[in-house]
Parts: structure tokens; sequence; C-alpha cells
């Protein structure tokens, strides 16, 4: 199964990500470059960790408008998998195939930590070989996590069951001492209503092999993986596609998008 | 000589006064003239005392730096290059090497430590190598005084805003803290990177014809003067120098640094440079000098970042993310191309030629011509006059030595030390740090030694910096051979051997005779520890200067040393990993306190003879340590250093929150003496089942050894003096932990 690690200017997490699909699953991986304008036959599409185009502007604004994400939409909107990675998080937020924003991490400071996640969901073509309610040990390094939307965007993506991975206390519960970054309802990582789009903050390239001291991430790759060989398309349940949230059309929606990660970051 | 235009029409005239302005002697300005047969320019002048500076010269320490050993079977590069290069084994080389950027971090300290992360990286990947790993070994002042939080939350800051974003890890280094950097703080940064072996570039010009192009940002005033700001003391004007302080891009550099390795893989690339202290000056200078030949520059195509530079101004600007490229002569286009394509500006500049000088042209005029070889090769060199202290006798006499009764007691003086920012916990500062980026971090920061794997390979690497600036003080002799030996034995914990070591000599004015005598002394200190633990030296710098008022700093010779570990497979840990594992004590007390941590800090005491270092016992410790861990006997292992037994004993426990018990009577280890910090000792801990052996290896290795208890629980109890101390190991951790938060106010 072939995986494409995009490649902006800026991206530092690329080798990590193309490591574990290659090494470690053994699996034919490629780098996508921001220019291209295909993700040629790649059925899984990784936008990985770093600071694409410096953050310059905001975290992931810049590249959302590359070429490349162009083509990322369309494999997307085709039930292709995309999976963005701390960075690449934030770039799926700033091109509209998530909804919030990203605020400057509660401490006003970069962190670089193992963190512990609770798995909200283990139906998602990146989850299906964890449990609900299981936790993982990953790291997380970033000076941009402090998810946020407005309060009823939030329900609604709570009602739509989109959240993944929350942050938890090593006991699995809810914690502000536990969350790194002061993100919204302690999400760590969330998903599009199909479940062929995941974001998340923390690292699971990095704890992927047992020298670097857990394998807890290499669960959410090796979902992928057999996912892909299940089926070559995800499965987009009826279930998932009625949690939709109320959208008043795909256009509108991306101008609200936009304006609220506006009055995000001039706060 | 004719036909060396003023270049712009109302330059400043060449005289003592503006030399001295500048940084350069009489004697030194009387040197270039001879050397030119004629009056140099304003251009000329600058260029020259830009060369001639401290900073790119060594003028005053080279005479000594000789001393050090710089070859060895593992060497393919010593010193002389942009870093040093060591073989690594598995057809790999590792290229590191350690800067200071201490002037720059106390005037503006954000852009001061990231630049000075920076430029550590561009001497790394120059040479072909892809920077895999950061240290960053910091000194501060007392942090009660004037503008210290700002200056360490300013450089803590830097060092993540750089290294993060670029993408290298950042696993480790050493944060002191003492009155002496109150006015200078210290701020010294290394990198090491990987490539093949047969894969590593160089900084020589040859080729006559070759184009030289330049790649990277453009050219604007920041950081004009900034070699010769850092070779001069501070005083209250030092707050004026603020604009010779480089801005950082740390996004440039991350491209720079791809578009770097891609085009050192096609083929076209001569010789390449990044431009540092005194940029485009020096890095084109330093090419064609290493080359033996000559350049033409064009200075109407380096690209401004602002119309009018002069070429003053142009030669001496020290704007970052820059680098010169001698490329194959037809094939420049190539090489333009690739830097195009990670969006960077890349210009054709000059080229090599054969006539040993360096013509500078502008505007239709010909603005420098300067001889090359005797402005770089052949710089002058100083002995200064060098004395020790008058009151050396008195620093070294033996000090009385207060037993910890009251307040506690023992325990009462381990947990005040644990407190202190000086033993706490750095947790606070590296969280900054991105340490795990690249999955290469098997260890990260805090631990004895930082590992690293390389993948597809058995193998490790491991890195760490040391160095106890009040031992320098106290005998810098002994002192600089103290930081090589201690570095060494971290490594062994480890299980690493050793294969190279870079250092950053920090020091005061070398005109003072005290300074230059520290200097000396430090240096031969750690030359005799490298030859006798057979550790050369690859690479490293210099700062001098480091006064603020006519006060120096302690001398702060910081090594960082390389290790290869033929296998991660057995790694044992810095703390206790499983209940019951027995503990063992390897060398013997020998109740030294000259310079301690426990005289220092809780009692204010800053005398006697540092610990002696004993290289034969050094060695025996350190192979015995890395035979133990080869043969994956060991669980736990963890040198003993500032605070002694005691608190590494403590340390050992925090890893994981697991307790131990110990009883001392054995090892005679009492009262003070917990706290002595006699070298060439180190805790390890193994299952019950290898003890034996352990002590066995031990004896074998004529190393001594005392079982002294196991590890379990949650308490610390120690069996001392006929007494039995007990304390909760989270009641101790606690207080570690948030040392230095609370010290900061945080």
């Amino acid at each position: 199964m072939k995986c494409g690690v995009v490649v902006f200017p800026g991206s530092n997490c690329d080798h990590d990500v193309y490591h574990v699909w290659k090494h470690v699953l053994q699996q034919e991986a490629t780098f996508l470059w921001h220019q291209d304008e295909t993700v040629k036959d790649c059925e899984l599409v990784v936008l990985p960790g770093g600071f694409a185009y410096g953050d310059y502007l905001r975290a992931g604004a810049l590249a959302a408008l590359s070429p490349v994400m162009a083509a990322v939409k369309r494999h997307a909107a085709a039930g292709g998998l995309v999976l963005g990675i701390c960075n690449g998080f934030q770039v799926l937020l700033e091109a509209g195939l998530l909804p919030g924003a990203m605020r400057r991490n509660a401490s006003q400071r970069f962190v670089c930590s193992d963190v512990w996640l609770r798995v909200e969901r283990d139906d998602l073509p990146f989850t299906r070989g964890l449990r609900a309610g299981q936790l993982l040990r990953m790291p997380v390094a970033h000076a941009e996590g402090n998810y946020e939307d407005s309060p009823q965007r939030l329900d609604a993506l709570e009602a739509a069951r989109l959240v993944a991975f929350r942050y938890t206390s090593p006991a699995g519960e809810l914690d502000p001492a536990w969350n790194p970054n002061g993100a919204a309802r302690a999400i760590a990582g969330i998903c599009n209503p199909e479940g062929n789009v995941l974001g998340l903050m923390p690292h699971p390239e990095r704890c992927a092999e047992e020298i670097l001291g857990s394998t807890d991430g290499l669960a959410i790759f090796a979902s992928a993986l057999d996912s892909l060989r299940t089926a070559r398309t995800p499965r987009t349940t009826p279930a998932a596609r009625a949690a939709r949230p109320e959208r008043a059309g795909a256009e509108a929606d991306a101008g609200a998008d936009l304006e609220a990660k506006a009055q995000v970051a001039s706060r | 000589m004719t036909g060396i235009e003023s270049a712009t029409g109302a330059e400043p005239p060449v005289t003592e006064e503006a030399a001295r302005a500048q940084g350069l002697t009489a004697e030194e300005l009387e040197r270039l003239r001879k050397m030119l047969g004629r009056d140099p320019n304003h251009t000329e002048l600058g260029i020259t005392a830009a060369l001639w500076s401290e900073h790119c010269s060594y003028k005053s320490s080279k005479a000594y730096l000789k001393e050090f050993p710089t070859s060895g079977p593992h060497v393919l590069q010593g010193p002389g290059e942009n870093a040093g290069v060591v073989d690594v084994g598995h057809g790999w080389v590792a290229v590191f090497k350690m800067e200071s950027h201490n002037h720059p971090s106390f005037i503006e300290p954000y852009q001061g430590a990231a630049t000075g992360v920076g430029g550590i990286l561009r001497d790394i990947f120059t040479m072909g190598a892809r920077p895999i790993a950061c240290l960053d070994a910091l000194r501060f002042g007392e942090i009660d005084a004037p503008r210290m939080r700002f200056l360490i939350d300013g450089v803590v800051r830097g060092i993540g805003g750089y290294g993060n974003c670029v993408g290298v890890p950042t696993v480790g280094g050493e944060t002191g803290f003492h009155r002496c950097y109150n006015g200078n703080i210290l701020v010294n940064a290394f990198a090491l990177g990987i490539a093949r072996r047969d894969r590593i570039f160089k900084a020589r010009a040859s080729g006559t014809g070759n184009p030289i192009l330049y790649a990277g940002s453009r050219t604007g005033r920041d950081g004009i003067h900034g070699a010769t700001m850092a070779s001069e003391s501070f005083d209250a004007e030092s707050e004026a120098k603020r604009p010779t302080v480089q801005v950082g891009d740390p996004f440039t550099e991350k491209v720079l640094l791809e578009a770097c390795l891609e085009a050192m893989r096609g083929g076209a690339i001569v010789a390449i440079q990044d431009m540092g202290a005194a940029g485009l000056t020096s890095s084109t200078f330093e090419m064609a000098g290493r080359g033996g030949t000559g350049m033409v520059l064009d200075l109407d195509r380096v690209p401004l970042r602002e119309p009018g530079l002069t070429p003053y101004e142009m030669m001496l600007s020290e704007s970052q993310e820059r680098m010169v490229v001698v490329a194959r002569r037809g094939q420049e286009e190539e090489v333009a191309r690739t830097f195009r394509r990670w969006g960077l500006e890349v210009a054709t500049i000059g080229e090599v030629t054969a006539t040993g000088r360096a013509e500078l042209r502008w505007r239709g005029e010909r603005v420098a011509d300067l001889p090359i070889r005797p402005l770089t090769e052949e710089a002058p060199v100083y002995r200064r006059p060098a004395a020790p202290p008058a009151d050396l006798a008195a620093r070294q006499a033996p000090p009385a030595v207060p037993q910890p009764e009251g307040q506690g007691g023992v325990l009462g003086a381990l947990e005040r030390l644990l407190g202190t920012p000086e033993l706490g916990s750095k947790d606070w500062i590296w969280h900054q740090y991105d340490y795990s980026v690249r999955t290469g971090t098997v260890v990260g920061p805090g631990a004895d030694a930082a590992v690293l794997r390389l993948k597809g390979t058995a193998a490790g690497l491991a890195l760490k910096s040391d160095v106890n600036p009040v031992y320098c003080a106290l005998d810098p002799r002994t002192g600089g051979a103290q930081a090589v030996a201690e570095a060494m034995r971290n490594l062994a914990c480890v299980g690493a051997e050793p294969v190279g070591l870079t250092d950053c000599l920090n020091f005061g004015n070398p005109e003072n005779p005290e300074v230059a005598w520290q200097f000396r002394e430090a240096v031969w200190g750690m030359a005799a520890a490298c030859r006798a633990l057979a550790v050369p030296v690859v690479s490293g710098n210099v700062s001098f200067y480091n006064e603020t008022e006519g006060r120096s700093i302690h001398p702060t010779p910081t090594v960082a040393m390389v290790g290869v570990i033929p296998s991660l497979a057995d790694l044992p840990a810095a703390h206790f990993v499983a209940g019951g594992d027995r503990i063992v004590l390897l060398g013997r007390d020998r109740g030294e306190h000259g310079g301690s941590a426990y005289l220092r800090l809780l009692h204010d005491i800053e005398q006697g003879r540092p610990p002696a270092v004993d290289l034969d016992a050094e060695l025996r410790l350190a192979r015995l340590l890395r035979r133990l861990v080869g043969r994956g006997l060991l669980a736990t292992a963890h040198d003993l250093a500032e605070g002694g037994f005691a608190v590494a004993l403590a340390e050992a426990c925090f890893g994981r929150g697991m307790g131990a018990t110990v009883d001392l009577q054995g090892a005679g280890l009492t009262g003070a003496d917990l706290f002595s910090e006699t070298q060439a000792r180190a805790l390890v801990a193994c299952r019950p089942e290898a003890a034996a052996e352990v002590l066995r290896e031990a004896e074998e290795a004529g190393v001594p050894a005392v079982e002294i208890g196991a590890a379990g629980g949650e308490v610390l109890e120690m069996r001392t003096g006929g007494e039995v101390l007990r304390a909760p190991v989270e009641a101790l951790r606690e207080r570690w932990a948030t040392a230095l938060p609370r010290a900061l106010g945080l």
C-alpha cells in the first residue's frame, strides 16, 4: 500500500513518517512535493509535522494554499485516507478539511513532552486496531496546539462524534493538569464525518518502535494499512453520513471557517 | 599599488584611531601597511580587522591549542575545517562542533541564542552532514541578578525557537548558575550531524575560473561588526551594540539545509562554506586561504535586502542563513536550480583565481585588493604574558568543612541541595525544546549522556557536555582535566567509547595575565586528559573577553564528547528501574570538598583544591562500565558528580519514583562526605543474580566496588554513621522537580 508524505518547505517530520511506513511497516512510501498537482497513486496521504512555510501568517495558513493541497482535497473527497500530524493537523484546519482552529498553547511556550491520550473512536480507518477508552502514551511537540472553536460548533463536533482523541491523566480522566496546551474539551485529534480524514497534535510516528520507548503510535499507521488492505476505499457508513453537522453549503462554510480562524488568530 | 578607489566619496580616513575603533592595534595596522606596501582603505581595514579579530583569528589561543591531540584512528578531519569528522562505523561519520554565542546572547538573548544554534547547524551541513542532534551548555548568573530572568527566558526561547523549527532535536546539555556570569552569560551551542564516510565536503576553494555562488538570505545591515564585538569586553555601552546582533530565520535555515544537502548529491559543488562571523569576508577568505587560491568578487551581484549598502557593509554584514558555494565551471546552473527549487535566491558573485589575492569590484571600480594567506593563515599570533592570580594560595587553602548538623542534618542538606536551581531538575528548560523529532532519540535530556540510534544498525551515538567552572577557578589545570574525564565517565555510563571531543573555551580578557594563565593551565589540563584517555580534539571554539567592567567570568572550558555504543540492546537507565536490583558503588571516596556544591551552595564557601583527577582511575572505571554495559549486566548506571554520592543516589530514585535502601558503613560514607566530590565514581544497579559477576568484573578491572543495598519501595533509606536516615522519594523529588520554576518565580 502506497503512502505519500507531503513535503512543504519547512516540514520536518516528513522523514520520520516515511521511515515508519517504509521501514517499520515495510510498505511503499514516497514524498509528495508541495507543488505537485496530484497525489500520484497514493492511497494514504500524510501531512507531517514541522513548520510549513515557517508557520508565517499562521501555522498552516500558507501551506493550505499550496498546489498539492488541492490534490489532497480531491483525494479526501474521493474517500482517500488523509492523516495530518501536528503541523499537518494545523494545515488540515486551515484548508477547511477539518473544522476549528489552533491558538498558541495556554502556557505561551513550546511544549515537548509525553502525554496520555484516550481513544474516543475505534471505528475509524486510523483507529480500528484500538479500543475506545484505551490509553496511549505519545509525544507532543508544538507551540500552537490549543484547539478552539465556538461553543456551538464544539457541541456539533461532539454530537457528531468527531473527537478521536483527548488528553487525559494516566488514569484516563479529563484533568486540566494533563492537558498540555489548553485545548478546548481536551481535544487532541478530530476526524471528518466520513472518518477518512484525521488530524491530531501528538506524534504517532515518534512512538512506533520499541527502541523509542513506546509503540503506541504504530497502531494508527497499522490501522490505516489494515483499512487499505480490507477495502481500497474506506467505509462511509450511513451513520457517519447522518452524523454530519449541519452545513449551509460548503462554500459558505469555508468562508465561516476562515473568519473564525481570523478571529481566533487576532485574540 | 594603484587603482584602489575609495568605495564611497565620504569614507572615513584610515588612521590609528579608526583602526583601534575596529579592534586593530597600532602594531597590527602597521603590519597590514607593510603587507600591502601602502595604506589600506576603509573597506580593507574593516576586512582585516574582522579577520584578525580574536573571534576569527584565534590569535591569543592558537599557540596553546597546539597542545591538544587532534588525530586518532577514528579522526577523518581535525580542527581547521567548519567541523570535525570522526568515523563511527557502519560507513557513517559523525560531524560535530561547539561554538559560543555569549556576547550577542547577553545583549539580545532570543536572537543571540537562536542565531548561535543557526550558526552551528550551518557548520555541520556545510560539511555535507545532516544535523541530527544539538546540545546547549548554558551558564547564567544568579537568578535574582538584574535582567537575569529575562536572559534565561530569552535564551531558552531562542534555542527552542530556532532548533525546533529546523527540526533538529535538542537532546541535552547543561545549565549552571553562578554570580560570575551576572554580567556575561554563556551560550555554547553544539551540533552533530551524520554523513556517509565518502560524502564529506570541505571548504577549500579550488579550480581557477570556477564560479563563486551566493545562496540564501539577502544581505542586510544586521550584525555588522559582530565578530569584533565578540572580541571585546562588556561595559555600560554594550546596550548600544544591539544592532550588531543578527536576526535569525529558522525557516530559511531549514530550506537552506535541504537545498545544500540536495545540491551536494549532484556532484557540481567543489567547496562550500556558510557565512558566519564576519560574513562574506571570512567565508570567502577562509575558503581561498585553505585552497591556496584567490578570488574576484563582483559586489554589484550580491543580493541585497535594501539598496545602498557599501562594500564595507556587504563584506562585514552578518545577515544569517547565507552560503558561499564554489561550483564546477559550467555546472553552476545545476546548483542554482536546486537552490531555486527550495525557494532560495542564488547569484554568481565571482570566481576563483590563481592570484592568491582577493579583489573586490563594485560599480566599475576595484574597491579592495588584499593578499589572502597573510590575512588568514598568517594572521598575528600572540603569546600573552601569563601569571597566576596573587591570591591563588588563599583560594586553594583547604576549607573548613562544616558537618551537616541541625536543620535536618544530612537529609536536610540533601533536600536543600536538590532544591537549588543548580542541582534541581532542568525539565522546565528542556521541555521547551523538541527532543524527539527525527525519531533518533533513545535517551533524551536529563540523563547522564544523550543516546541516539544510528538507524539501520544496532549501534548508537552518545553525547555529553561537561565542565565545572568552580573547579576551574580554583585550579584551571585540574578543572580542565576534570571536564574531559567527567564527559568520558558519562559516556561510559551508557556503554559508549569516546571517539572525539569538541570544546568551547570561555574565558575573560586574555590581555589580563591572570586570564592568560587560566587559559594556558586549562588547556594543559584538558590536553593531558585527552592524551591519557585517548580522546582527540577534532574541533572547537575560543571565546575571550567574557568580562564586564573588568570582572572576568570563571574559566569555563566546556567540553562536548561523542562516543559510540556498539549495541543499544542492553542500555542501562540513569535511574533505578526494578525493585530488588542490587546497588553497587564503584570508586572510593577520598573526602574531597574543594569547590564542592555542598560547600558553595549551602555554606557559600568557594575554596580549596578541586577533587584530584586520577586519569588512570578514570580509564579503569570507564573500561569497567563499558564492559558491564556491553555484557548486559547493568539495569542502572549513573555517575557521581556535583553533590557527590547523596545527590547521585537521590537522582537515581527520581526517574521512576523508586526508592532504595543502602548501608554505607562498608563504604565509609558519613556526614559531609556523603556530598564529597571525589572523582572516578559511579553508582550501578543490577539484577540480584548478576551482583557477584559485577563485583568480580570490578575486582578484575582494579576498580574499588562495594555492594551497598537494593532498589525498591518509595523511601530513600541510608544507614550511615550509626543512624538510619529515611526520606520519602516523592518529597525529595518534589523539591528537585520544582527548584528551577520556583527560583524563576513561575
